[in-house]
């Protein structure tokens, strides 16, 4: 059986590649699929630590991650295709001004 | 003895009507001349009530409300007090003022803002009525403040003239220096002595300290009798104040506002007393104010103009007599100068009236025959201003002579003979220039392109009346008033003595030489004056050019005060508070300059802060 410490190494680099992507990438989606990366970086600690304590709270948050998780891509979607649909561009550097 | 009384209707009656001829007024201009001459009327019938009923030997008190107690150490009522001086103020502001009101109403009939005139004037009676009636130094002030608002009000009257809107507001900026020594005094008052009010100021026996300052008071009191009542050297503004409606410079430029210095000298007459050597230097301005007016107005060809510099050389002649201690002399002299002045000016106006706003005396001559009720009046007046028997102006000036001549005052009385000499030929000054306005007004041919009329009954009526108050008041009323008096001002041992016939023709020889010889140079010797005035060129063109007063203090105060303005204007307005208010937007506009740099729209440096600000607060959580 692997130790706690491989899956929090994981999250970690899992982590660091989504924080990564959102800070260096221009596209918006490819920026939301990193938003995604984290949040299951994070999901996979969580459950690493309820293996851990045995307790059932951290896979709880994990559920409640996931539910807003597909709440927030539904919302997020919709703007990038609106914003599309505006300025025929998914970059942030064309978004930049907020208006048309 | 103080007894309740019913006084606040004396003011009230012209305040209401104020407002009333100013609303009804200005829709039926004929009305408002009618509603401010009764609201005036009914003060005077109040005004002779209440005075019938004063006690033999106490005041009448109309105590209104508190209007202010500080820490209960000063307490200020709003106290209404009518004892005999105030009777005698009262009658003649209220009286005189009546006639000027109805004499009003057919000088301005064809004004387009009558009602603004009346609701003004009735304003004024209010004004002075509060001042002759306040019954402490601050309900004075309201007075003497409010009369010096409407003085302006009504020079500036006629305000699309901007000559005339000038004059106004120097009337009011000179008032204003004489104000603040007024105001001054009032708050030594209060330092000093904890009241205001006047039967507690006199009831005062002054201790060591107080009695140090006491000359300070009366100086900061007479500063302010200056200003109000047009002494030197504050005296310019009241010649140009004819630049208002005749009436208004009867009323108020000669019967009453002007008086209240004296007045109000008078009403503080225990501080006067316990400062003899101040009444030294009112003697000596009120003598060259009386000496300089009277040269002057040799010289005028304004007959307006000739009448403001004798008011200014009458309120000179008040003056002298308060110095002397006289203050019964005083205000009989302000009563008998109500009379004969007040008839002056409207007989001036009626002239003015009947050649079509003609001013100059030049443009009149012979009038006498197309205005006979007019120049009966004026020649009278004139006369009685002349100080011959048995008018009154001969029992005022008189008084005023030997109230000089017989002065308890022990400073004034080194200069006594030399002060009776130089009043002397300012009364002869005064019946000279006087007759000259007459001849030159009334007799002769007529110069001028109009054609003069004689005024209607409503003009000449009041006339009427105010010349032969001013032939009999001296004869009839001077024992009663003198005794009246007594009891609230101090003789000082200048009790009235009745002439003779013989005496009183003799003692105006003063006044015969004058008229006669004001007579002989106008009517038939006409080159004379030209001689004259050629020959002494240096002093006629001293007196003819206003002894310069009006440049001197252009020079002296005026501009120094403007390049003073102009300078802090450019110094301190526009770099000091100015610079400040701009700097504070450059500052702003600079600051956002920088900061808006962090806000570049770009979604991943925020995000890269986001993150960078997580760590940190996640580092900093760690070490702590």
């Amino acid at each position: 059986m692997a130790t706690i410490q491989g899956y929090l190494v994981l999250s970690a680099l899992l982590f660091t590649i989504g924080a990564l992507g959102v800070v260096m990438r221009r596209n918006t989606i490819v920026m939301f699929m990193c938003i995604e990366l984290m949040l299951n970086a994070v999901n996979l600690s969580f459950v690493a630590f309820s293996k851990m304590h045995g307790g059932m709270e951290g896979q709880v948050a994990v559920f409640f991650v996931m539910v807003v998780a597909a709440a927030e891509a539904a919302v997020g979607l919709g703007i990038i295709i609106s914003v599309f649909r505006a300025i025929q561009s998914v970059e942030t550097t064309d978004s930049g001004e907020l208006r048309l | 003895m103080v007894q309740e009384a019913n006084l606040s209707i004396i003011p009230l009656a012209p305040l209401v009507g104020s407002a009333l001829a100013f609303i009804i007024g200005r829709r039926a201009h004929h009305l408002a001349g009618w509603i401010a001459s009764l609201a005036s009327l009914i003060a005077f019938g109040w005004v002779i009530k209440s005075v019938l009923s004063i006690p033999a030997d106490g005041v009448l008190e109309d105590n209104l409300f508190t209007w202010f107690s500080f820490k209960g150490a000063v307490t200020v009522d709003f106290l209404f007090r009518m004892d005999h001086l105030t009777a005698v103020m009262a009658l003649v502001v209220t009286g005189v003022g009546s006639l000027i009101h109805l004499y009003s109403i057919a000088y301005m009939h064809e004004d387009e803002s009558v009602h603004r005139f009346f609701s003004y004037l009735n304003l004024f009676m209010f004004a002075m009525l509060l001042l002759v009636l306040g019954g402490n130094l601050l309900v004075l002030f309201i007075g003497w403040e409010g009369v010096g608002l409407c003085s302006y009000l009504l020079i500036g009257f006629w305000h699309k003239n901007i000559n005339y809107a000038a004059a106004g507001r120097k009337a009011f900026v000179v008032n204003r220096i004489g104000d603040a020594g007024f105001l001054a005094a009032v708050f030594f008052c209060v330092f000093l002595f904890g009241t205001v009010d006047f039967l507690e100021l006199a009831a005062i026996s002054f201790d060591a300290i107080q009695m140090a300052w006491i000359p300070v008071i009366a100086f900061c009191l007479f500063v302010g009798a200056c200003g109000k009542s047009a002494q030197i050297p504050l005296f310019v503004w009241l010649p140009d104040a004819m630049a208002g409606p005749t009436p208004v410079s009867a009323l108020i430029h000669a019967a009453t506002m002007v008086t209240a210095g004296v007045y109000m000298m008078a009403r503080c007459h225990f501080i006067f007393d316990a400062a003899p050597e101040v009444m030294l230097i009112v003697a000596a301005i009120a003598l060259l104010t009386a000496f300089v007016a009277a040269t002057t107005a040799l010289t005028q060809n304004d007959i307006k103009k000739v009448l403001a510099y004798s008011t200014v050389s009458q309120l000179g002649f008040m003056f002298l007599a308060v110095a002397a201690g006289a203050y019964w002399v005083a205000i009989f002299h302000v009563v008998t100068h109500a009379f004969f002045k007040a008839c002056l000016f409207l007989g001036a106006g009626s002239v003015i009236h009947g050649c079509h706003h003609e001013q100059d005396m030049r443009e009149m001559g012979g009038l006498r025959k197309k205005m006979p009720l007019t120049f009966a009046t004026y020649f009278i007046s004139v006369l009685a201003i002349a100080g011959i028997y048995p008018l009154s102006g001969y029992f005022s000036k008189h008084a005023i002579l030997e109230a000089v001549a017989h002065t308890g005052n022990v400073h004034l009385v080194p200069y006594a003979e030399w002060i009776g000499i130089l009043a002397t030929v300012t009364a002869f000054l005064t019946a000279f220039y006087m007759t000259r306005s007459l001849v030159m007004t009334f007799f002769g041919e007529y110069r001028g392109h109009a054609h003069p009329h004689e005024s209607p009954l409503l003009m000449t009526g009041p006339l009427v009346v105010l010349a032969g108050a001013a032939a009999i008041f001296g004869f009839f009323g001077a024992p009663q008033l003198f005794h009246y008096l007594e009891t609230v001002l101090p003789a000082h041992g200048n009790h009235f003595h009745a002439p003779t016939i013989l005496d009183g023709v003799v003692h105006s020889w003063v006044g015969f030489f004058g008229v006669g010889l004001a007579f002989l140079f106008y009517s038939s010797m006409k080159q004379i004056p030209g001689q004259i005035y050629r020959a002494v060129l240096p002093l006629s063109v001293l007196f003819s050019g206003k002894y310069y007063f009006d440049e001197i203090y252009d020079a002296m105060i005026v501009r120094p005060l403007e390049g003073l303005a102009r300078w802090l204007w450019r110094s301190f307005d526009q770099s000091l508070i100015d610079g400040m208010v701009n700097g504070t937007a450059a500052a702003v506009d600079a600051t956002g300059e920088v900061v808006r740099a962090s806000q570049s729209g770009q979604i991943r440096s925020y995000a890269l802060i986001m993150f960078l600000a997580t760590v940190v607060i996640m580092a900093l959580y760690l070490v702590i």
